[in-house]
């Protein structure tokens, strides 16, 4: 099948899509953009992590025909140019990232809860981010990131 | 030799001792990096790995006919498509690359298939047909050695003995107990993947997810019957590792199906497949013998214990000898028992995961030491302190602590940290958060104390070195340097130190680091905490045959002042196969942890309230990196104490998703504060000392302690179920 999906702004199409293609494969096999990781592909980890239509969605629990004409924003479409956005910035400079598997679904998910509550508190943080998983850091450095680019959105 | 922090200070910005940031930081956060699985070529296929769904089966036949005919189907290739040996492994060359007539574990691959989509590919391995004569599989790691043979030489892989000082003292004071350690998986997020590329020569390049090129390179071709020059790899994006890509995965695979297709061919694991992909943590079960005098002063430790290596041997032998030599802690012994047994079952293969053995004893050995401590009726810390090693003691096999060893120190400043605030009224910060299962009765608080030893490096004799490039050439007018080297860097933050030795040595800051790969010499594995030590080391020798030949200038003109050097660290010795005695490993890693736990009894379920922790480094080349280290296997040895296990029955894994395998997400993680020591080791690269492992090995004996302490309960299991709390 074909799939129309506007991606970070852009028009994009995918033809000859499997039916039981996710959208996380169509956007990482399809349309160039990796950026969002396949770290379990059943919804556990978070690390596929988009917005679909301005809601944060697991983009592995996602049919790729779900997508069609809606619009999707990823861990590619966060930064403006050269210039990163606050919450990627905070992450670098926090220490959030080692292997940075975990780290775009990360990302955007925290630039979700930013949108939404901009000063939020640990609990707060602790919730919105308890459904991605990290296997490196411990939690507290992405913790500590999501702080930094609370103070300074 | 103590080094002084000005030795320390470089000349230009983001040296060693400060937190400059990753080079690949922006990459990451922008969703840039290429990881393995992120790899994409023109006209490549996909890769699938056919398993026994058996723990024990002798095949009986295997055919491919109706997969070929699928549509989609480049290739089906079973063990005799493959055209070297097919045998690999890191200490035995025990595993087949695909089956031949028997399968010895639930997930052992048998067959392959090429396909121009995913989905193709599974399609055509439903249609491989397999017949399997199912046997009984051997599953008791504790009988296994008398059981029936799975490997030629039988099913015991390494006994290894410590005999030191009397075997028959008596003491005044005793405690015993039986232990178990269930099988941790390393869960990184990024599963085992890779792209092989075939050359019209006929032999291959491949990106690969690793933790040691050469010795992945060496393993591929002796089975693609290639002379190692044909055989090419580079280190792709690397997704964590933790010990569980030190073993093959999909790469000879991969290289079979594009040599024979001429594809570049594409593997990528799910989640489950990861699951029976790669090895585990050694099960355990362990027996001790404590006996102390009255003042709590250890007079013996006697100890049997038993780890279940699974179906192949991996990295079996050099656990069991990390489980023996370290395996009464921290602490001066005079007189040690040990007998450790590394086994062959039909469990799932276990080998390499951080704290490598250490951990399992562990668990154990501090365990011991609580029981101890309420025999004697002393506090959990002070009959530590009575017994903590210090530099100058003396190790079961016999070896001098030549550093420091501040085991004492590390637990007086978990100790002395402020406690938490008492239990919370906020459900959130309430055993079952916001599940609502408590707002508070039921809920009973314990505080828990553990310190932990690692060796650090390899061991036992073995030739460790990394080698490393460092080139110098004026770009834009100024000195700029690139560093090469093969160490695989698997999200640790190893090019951050190599940028920071290289400004270090040579006053440059610009910095390249090369993509690592096997155009250069070893640089040894990404395992046993290090890298920044022998691949640091190899750097810092690198850059002082630069500075030598820069002399002091800083305008070379087209001069490029490229320097090549290996660089190995003291050795070891073996250990006597029969005492166990001897100088087996380079270096000592000590942290201790303290943790506070809320319980709810009624539910049994466990809230880690704080886990605070202590550790010397040595030297913090990058301070920020070395405090995530230590957060990190911190949590991960949280895991081991309250959720982590492969559960497996008569062989067969139960739970391979993160639906049924917990690892701790934000809200399971307390917070943590760390204290870091930098007491210099005068034999290491800067004083350096190994950083990755330690807090994994003291994170879960505490946890258990703080839940025995709030609920009264033995708790000689882990990890620690509700069931286990409830009685239920």
């Amino acid at each position: 099948m074909r799939v129309n999906v506007t991606v970070n702004g852009e028009q994009r199409q995918a033809d000859d899509v499997w039916e039981g293609e996710s959208l996380l494969f169509v956007l990482r096999e399809r349309l160039g953009l990796p950026g969002s990781k396949n770290a379990c592909e059943q919804g556990e980890c978070g690390s596929c992590t988009v917005y679909l239509d301005d809601v944060p969605v697991c983009a592995c629990l996602v049919a790729a025909g779900q997508a069609q004409d809606r619009e999707v924003r990823t861990v590619e479409g966060l930064a403006d140019g050269d210039a990163l956005d606050p919450v990627q910035e905070a992450f670098v400079e926090a220490g959030a990232v080692q292997c940075g598997f975990c780290t775009p679904g990360l990302v955007v998910q925290a630039h979700d809860l930013l949108d939404r509550v901009p000063n939020p508190s640990d609990p707060e943080i602790r919730e919105a981010l308890a459904g991605n998983l990290c296997r490196c850091t411990g939690y507290e450095k992405i913790l500590d990131a999501v702080r930094l680019a609370a103070s300074r959105r | 030799m103590t080094l002084t922090p000005a030795e320390l200070t470089s000349a230009v910005s983001g040296g060693i001792g400060t937190s400059p940031q990753r080079p690949d930081g922006n990459l990451k956060v922008r969703g840039e990096f290429a990881y393995a699985s992120d790899l994409w070529h023109e006209d490549m296929i996909w890769g699938a790995t056919l398993r026994s769904p058996h723990p024990y089966a002798r095949i009986t036949s295997v055919d491919i006919t109706e997969a070929l005919k699928v549509p989609g189907v480049y290739a089906v290739l079973t063990h005799s498509d493959v055209p070297g040996r097919n045998l690999y492994g890191l200490e035995h060359k025990d595993q087949p690359v695909l089956a031949v007539d028997v399968v010895r574990y639930q997930g052992e691959p048998v067959a392959l298939v090429g396909a121009d989509h995913p989905e193709t590919a599974l399609r055509a391995m439903k249609k491989i047909v397999v017949s399997y004569d199912v046997l009984e599989p051997v599953v008791d790691m504790e009988t296994a050695a008398d059981d029936t043979p799975l490997h030629p030489g039988g099913n015991l892989v390494r006994h290894v003995p410590i005999r030191r000082g009397s075997q028959d003292v008596t003491a005044d004071v005793v405690v015993t107990g039986r232990y178990e350690v269930g099988m941790q998986d390393q869960a990184f997020l990024g599963p085992e993947s890779g792209l092989a590329v075939p050359a019209t020569d006929g032999s291959v390049d491949l990106y690969i997810a690793t933790q040691w090129l050469h010795v992945d390179r060496d393993q591929i071709a002796a089975a693609l019957g290639l002379p190692q020059e044909q055989v090419r790899l580079t280190l792709s994006g690397v997704g964590g590792a933790f010990g569980g890509r030190e073993d093959l995965s999909m790469q000879v695979h991969a290289c079979l199906l594009a040599l024979h297709t001429g594809k570049p061919v594409k593997m990528v694991y799910n989640r489950e497949e990861s699951f029976y992909g790669h090895v585990h943590r050694h099960p355990a079960v362990l027996y001790y013998e404590h006996g102390a005098d009255h003042t709590g002063k250890l007079v013996y430790v006697r100890t049997k214990m038993y780890l279940d290596g699974g179906a192949y041997a991996s990295s079996t032998p050099a656990v069991v000898a990390n489980a023996a030599t370290l395996g009464v802690g921290p602490y001066e012994v005079d007189n040690v028992t040990v007998d450790a047994y590394g086994v062959y079952t039909n469990n799932p293969p276990c080998g390499a995961m951080r704290g490598f053995g250490a951990v399992q004893a562990g668990f154990a050995y501090e365990s011991q030491m609580d029981k101890l401590a309420e025999a004697l009726g002393m506090s959990p810390v002070d009959v530590r302190i009575r017994n903590a090693m210090t530099e100058g003691s003396v190790m079961p096999t016999g070896q001098v602590v030549d550093s420091a060893a501040p085991v004492a120190q590390l637990l007086k400043l978990v100790q002395d940290k402020p406690l938490p605030a008492g239990t919370s009224t906020d459900i959130r910060e309430l055993p079952g958060g916001v599940s609502n299962t408590t707002h508070g009765e039921g809920v009973v608080r314990g505080v828990g104390y553990a310190v932990g030893i690692k060796n650090i490096c390899f061991s036992e004799g073995y030739d460790d070195y990394s080698t490393a490039r460092v080139r110098v050439s004026m770009v834009n007018g100024e000195l700029a340097a690139a560093v090469h080297t093969a160490a695989c860097e698997v999200g640790q933050g190893l090019v951050t130190i190599m940028q920071q030795i290289v400004r270090t040595e040579l006053g440059i800051e610009r910095v390249t680091v090369l993509p690592m790969d096997t155009t250069i010499g070893n640089g040894g594995s990404t395992s046993a905490s290090r890298q920044t030590y022998v691949t640091g080391g190899a750097v810092k020798a690198a850059c002082a045959l630069v500075k030598a030949r820069l002399d002091g200038r800083t305008d070379i003109g087209d001069e490029v002042i490229d320097e090549v050097t290996e660089w190995r660290h003291r050795a070891t010795e073996p250990i006597d196969p029969e005492t166990g005695q001897g100088n087996a490993h380079v270096q000592y890693g000590f942290a201790a942890h303290r943790a506070v736990v809320d319980v709810d009894v009624d539910l049994g379920l466990v809230r880690v309230v704080s886990l605070d922790c202590a550790q010397d480094v040595g030297r913090a080349l990058n301070p920020q990196a070395v405090v995530g280290q230590i957060q990190g296997g911190s949590a991960q040895g949280l895991g081991l104490a309250v959720m982590e296990e492969i559960q497996t029955s008569g062989g067969k894994v139960r739970n391979p998703s993160f639906t049924d395998y917990l690892i701790p997400t934000v809200l399971d993680m307390p917070p943590m504060s760390i204290d870091v020591l930098e007491l210099a080791d005068p034999h290491a690269p800067y004083g350096i000392r190994g950083v990755g492992e330690p807090p994994t090995i003291s994170s879960t004996p505490a946890i258990v302690a703080a839940i025995r302490a709030a609920t009264g309960l033995a708790l000689t299991r882990v990890p620690v179920r509700p069931e286990h709390l409830t009685g239920t």
